[in-house]
């Protein structure tokens, strides 16, 4: 009898190129997306040692990191990120790459351009300059991200050296209460294993709650497996997985697509077979979930208080909680829904698709950001925008106060002009909390986008769940 | 890459667990086109006040520490993204060996393609030296690759494991982009057979 497989083993087995007796492997690439932020040191270093791109047909290229956000006809300001983009476009351009321009429709963050194109597909391997590439394993391929060093491997060799992953399975079993949703499932498993309880292992989500899961709920979900420490995050594809890609620009056509789908269909985990760690949760038990400190796995249940490092016995763990609060502002003991913010970001690879917008603007509709807050959308994709326009998405954030702007990362990393001022308070549906990551001194609460909305409304963290009942 | 033997220095405790990427260098400093010129913002919060004045408590700013060239600290270092930035800031400011319980995937092979030694311990040898190291610029540490040793400041020593291909790598000061490019046959021969096998994913 074979060996009994996880879906991650299929997809290394069927990528291996080489393997070392020491266990280092060389890894096929299938795919690989670059951005203008990890990749000009890369084609420097090939430049100087007189390589090519091996594969451009495989290579896609886009700027997201940088671009402002806002009107863009009078292209970027800041020097050093207009210098940065020009170099992506020359690069593309010398070394043959596409590339999705600042002005192209398709333009937007990596993470949301790579599947809304069909770039990402089940069964390949892709690597990204970027540690959120993992949301392609909401596909069924095998994503990571990487350093730029390795960005300048995979454009040379289409390879990429690494050692096999751990195998580890988070199960989710049971369905999402009302109101609470992919991101309150991610944010309480990275709660329940930590952010470095996946170090060294490539996770596989599986159970009826992923599986239920729209194809945006299992990016979200991917997405954040790097905050819990893990190299990729994989769900087996299925039937809403062909249905998403079916039809998308790059996806394969005709007969093509007949034998790709017979071939995707046999993409998952053995029966039996077995992993290195596992991991269940029921989703009827999620409540919405919030963050409280300057790590994502300082994370909590809406309806809970700010927790007290008293309570915590483990002097590293107490020091960097004292740390955290300090760095917050926040007092234990107090209701997180008493927390008051500033500013709002609905946005980033996390939670910027098209169904995002929906909850979001089905929270906003008929009703008004509170006078103290600034809240900011921020679309996935020109693509997104474009779409969510033509539902009128638009127009009900902007009725309520919000403002809706031009796609990319935007106040998810603050590299470009989107920042939280010192001390400034925001609900983001972004994906890290952790001290600066806004903007310098800002304090960060991850939610989804339904709850950050919410929170836009009532000027505080607030439980979704009630608004709704309203 | 630079070749990485035996390193002699000064090293710096930083007794933090889940020190990320964002706080060994934030995003604002990452749109350079250059590898080099980040030391000057390596851990830029933690070193530098609002106004952009050295922290006389942040280690790195304190004279016993200014010339460290090994850094010793807590479990889960350079969590969150990807920038390779984080190990040239490292490097950029002279750092060539970190040490800690354990580190993020991503930092970890990143820091060995730049030269850097990223050496993991068990928590209690971590302890000790963090505890040898708060003595200041007397409490030098050597750390000999080839025989994979650490001779702490108080004498003993300590062993430690790596992967036999990063030592290699690392002795020799090799970059894996020329050792891989020697497959070449056998990429090709791979890509011809996935090829045959999966035609649409070309
Ligand atoms: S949206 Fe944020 S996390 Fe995602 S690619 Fe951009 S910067 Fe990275």
């Amino acid at each position: 009898m074979s060996r009994l497989t996880t879906l991650y083993d299929k997809i290394w087995d069927a990528h291996l190129v080489d393997e070392r007796e020491d266990g280092t492997c060389l890894l096929y690439i299938d795919r690989h997306l670059i951005h203008e932020v990890t990749s000009p040191q890369a084609f420097e270093g090939l430049l100087n040692a007189g390589r090519k791109v091996r594969r451009p047909d495989l290579t896609l290229a886009v700027a997201d990191h940088n671009v402002p956000t806002s009107d863009r006809s009078n292209g970027v300001d800041d020097d050093e990120s207009r210098i940065q983009i020009e170099t992506l476009d020359k690069n593309c351009a010398d070394f043959g790459v596409e590339l999705y321009g600042m002005d192209d429709i398709r333009q937007g963050i990596c993470h949301v351009i790579g599947p809304e194109q069909g770039f990402t597909l089940p069964g390949t391997t892709m690597v990204c300059g970027d540690s959120h590439t993992a949301t392609h394993g909401a596909f069924g391929c095998l994503a990571f991200g990487i350093g730029t060093s390795e960005v300048e491997h995979t454009l040379a060799t289409q390879t990429m050296v690494q050692t096999k992953a751990k195998n580890m399975r988070v199960t989710v079993d049971g369905d999402l209460p009302l109101g609470v949703t992919a991101k309150d499932m991610v944010l309480a498993i990275i709660g329940a294993i930590g952010t470095a309880g996946g170090t060294g292992s490539v996770v596989e989500f599986a159970g009826a709650a992923i599986r239920n899961l729209s194809m945006e709920g299992r990016m979200t979900v991917c997405n954040m497996t790097i905050e819990g420490g893990a190299r990729a995050g994989i769900v087996a594809p299925d039937e809403t997985t062909f249905e998403y890609l079916k039809g998308r620009p790059k996806s394969p056509k005709g007969a093509a697509w007949e034998s790709a789908v017979a071939y995707w269909k046999t993409l998952k985990t053995d029966d039996g077979a077995s992993f290195d760690q596992e991991i269940a949760l029921n989703a009827s038990e999620i409540v919405p979930q919030v963050t409280w400190g300057t790590s994502p796995e300082d994370v909590l249940p809406i309806t809970d208080v700010v927790p007290n490092p008293a309570d915590e016995s483990d002097p590293s763990r107490r020091t960097k909680m004292e740390r955290s609060l300090t760095y917050m502002g926040l007092k234990p003991g107090t209701p997180l829904t008493d927390i008051k913010i500033d500013r709002m970001f609905i946005g980033s690879c996390t939670n910027s698709r098209i169904e995002d917008m929906r909850a979001a603007a089905e929270v906003a509709r008929g009703r008004k950001v509170a006078d103290h807050v600034d809240a900011m959308v921020v679309p996935g994709s020109g693509l997104v925008k474009e779409q969510a326009e033509q539902e009128g998405l638009d127009q009900i954030f902007i009725d309520a106060g919000f403002d809706w702007r031009e796609p990319g990362c935007s106040m998810c990393l603050a590299m470009n002009a989107d920042k939280l001022m010192p001390g400034e308070r925001s609900a983001s549906t972004s994906n890290r909390n952790f001290e600066g990551r806004q903007g310098p001194g800002g304090r960060t609460h991850l939610v989804s986008p339904a709850m950050a909305a919410a929170a836009a409304i009532a000027g505080h963290l607030t439980d979704i769940r009630e608004l709704e009942a309203e | 890459m630079k070749k990485f033997e035996t390193l002699t220095a000064v090293a710096a405790p930083l007794p933090l667990i889940n020190v990320d990427t964002d706080m060994i260098i934030p995003a604002r400093f990452l749109k350079t086109i250059k590898r080099t010129g980040l030391g000057k913002s390596l851990f830029y919060t933690l070193r530098y006040d609002e106004d952009g004045r050295e922290r006389e408590d942040f280690v790195l700013n304190k004279p016993a520490y200014k010339d460290a060239e090994i850094l010793v600290t807590g479990s889960n270092f350079g969590c969150g993204s990807s920038r390779e930035h984080a190990p040239w800031a490292l490097d950029d400011f002279g750092i060539r060996c970190v040490i800690a319980p354990d580190f993020a995937d991503i930092f970890y092979s990143n820091s060995f393609k730049n030269g850097i030694l990223l050496i993991k311990l068990p928590q209690e040898d971590v302890d000790k030296l963090i505890e040898g190291a708060e003595r200041g610029a007397n409490a030098t540490v050597t750390v000999d690759l080839e025989n994979q040793e650490i001779k702490g400041p108080d004498g003993g020593v300590m062993s430690f494991d790596l992967d036999p291909f990063k030592k290699y790598c690392l002795l020799n000061g090799l970059d894996d982009i020329g050792l891989s490019l020697e497959k070449e046959d056998q990429i090709l021969a791979f890509e011809e057979k996935h090829r045959a096998a999966q035609p649409w994913s070309y």
